[in-house]
């Protein structure tokens, strides 16, 4: 089982730590001062839970990775994380609401796997998950104000769930990996946090006043290391330092 | 007798080892609310005398991504040290730290020192709109919005006293 847990930890490190990357981009250049706060600390937020999640991976796999190597010493092929996370940040409108289609995942899938048969995952998720709702309540916030706000902000939300409906189907995938995990009790079955996810994402359209996306071609191809065009240049930027001065501390 | 009262000794020195080591480690102020200790808020578990004679000072990260924690962990080892222990500094993660472990008096520390002391522990994510009732910490007027909920720190909020105008920090419930 410690196979299957490795890949499961990396899968969703590397998810919060692309995220992460993502969200940090805003800084500096958010709509308001608060905003400008607000993302980077989100952002923070998942670093530090892809930092605990790597640090554990790398003690299950027993090679000696610390945080560090799995974080910038991999290629492109071997990150694991979703489609959805390596989006570009788009305008406002995506930004928030691709927080939205994730951390309302995320809430649950900490939730779940703050009951893990695994102490260090357990441990790890009951931080997290008491972070998440900070997370959905800063993204379903904007997505309201936005959704019901002026006809431009409209128009932009509207826009952005359609560009970004087409990579939520990735979060309920099942494989291998995540059967043999959810069998054990060690990690949440995500096909299982659908229907949550689905009502609470219905909840805060209708008050955003904005229409749920219909059926819609699903992307796939993040768990199994298959990126977008922009995971290369993310990566370029995010592992520049430690490519070009190799085990460099400070 | 002779024997016994040898025990009792060594008991009685090895108790206040640690209580010097705990003092040492709880004296520590946070870095980014100094009217406040380790211990005030919790972030401090245990000090204990490991069998080779070194402090193990138990700490645990408010938030995942708290960049004070590296600060705080640096400060408890230093404090140990100049107390005169060989000091390690453990991370533990479970049980996850809450604001309900912050005490009466450091919640009234926090209020002098100009931030809100946390209310509530945080509600579910349906509550959208669900606005907790704060008191600006300079005038005691519950009349007060929330202008953000990430402030200066992960740990904090960012509000305003609609009575006396002034901004102020919310230390958010976790």
């Amino acid at each position: 089982m410690k196979k299957e847990l490795f890949e499961l930890l990396l899968r969703v490190a590397d998810d919060h730590l692309v995220l992460g990357h993502r969200v940090s981009e805003w800084c500096g250049h958010a709509p308001t001062l608060e905003e400008d706060l607000a993302l980077p600390n989100i952002a923070l937020d998942l670093i530090g839970q892809a930092r605990s999640l790597y640090t554990y991976a790398g003690e299950i796999e027993g090679k000696g990775r610390d945080e560090d190597a799995l974080a910038y010493m991999r290629r492109e092929r071997e990150y694991h994380n979703l489609l959805l996370v390596e989006r570009p940040n788009g305008d406002f409108a995506q930004t928030v609401l691709r927080q939205l289609y994730f951390s309302v995942f995320m809430h649950g899938w900490w939730r779940e796997a703050a009951k893990s048969t695994d102490e260090t995952l357990a441990a790890i998720a009951a931080k997290a998950v008491k972070e998440s709702v900070y997370h959905v309540r800063h993204a379903a916030e904007w997505t309201i104000r936005l959704g019901d706000g002026t006809e431009e902000s409209a128009r932009r939300m509207a826009a952005a769930v359609e560009a970004l409906y087409p990579y939520t189907g990735e979060l309920f995938e099942t494989d291998a990996v995540t059967d043999a995990l959810s069998k054990a009790g060690i990690a949440p079955d995500p096909a299982s946090l659908k229907a949550e996810w689905e009502r609470t994402i219905a909840d805060v359209f209708a008050e955003a006043e904005l229409a749920l996306p219909g059926e819609a071609w699903q992307h796939s191809g993040g768990r199994k290391g298959v990126h977008s065009e922009d995971m290369g240049h993310l990566l370029a930027e995010l592992q520049h330092m430690q490519r070009t001065y190799p085990g460099l501390t400070w | 007798m002779v024997a016994d009262t040898a025990v009792d000794r060594a008991k009685a020195q090895a108790k206040a080892t640690q209580a010097k080591a705990w003092a040492a480690a709880a004296a520590v102020p946070d870095p980014e609310v100094p009217c406040v200790t380790v211990a005030d808020l919790g972030i401090l578990r245990s000090v204990e005398i490991a069998d080779d004679g070194a402090a193990v000072a138990k700490v645990t990260p408010t938030y995942s991504g708290c960049p004070a924690t590296l600060a705080i962990e640096l400060s408890i080892e230093t404090a140990l040290r100049e107390a005169g222990f060989e000091a390690r500094v453990e991370r533990v993660l479970s049980p996850a730290w809450t604001t309900e472990w912050i005490g009466e008096e450091a919640r009234e520390k926090l209020r002098e020192y100009g931030i809100a002391p946390p209310v509530e522990a945080s509600g579910s994510i349906r509550s959208l709109f669900g606005e907790t009732t704060v008191a600006c910490p300079r005038c005691g007027s519950t009349d007060t919005e929330r202008v953000s909920e990430f402030g200066s720190t992960p740990c904090k909020a960012h509000y305003r006293c609609s009575a006396c105008l002034e901004p102020f920090d919310y230390f958010k419930c976790i």
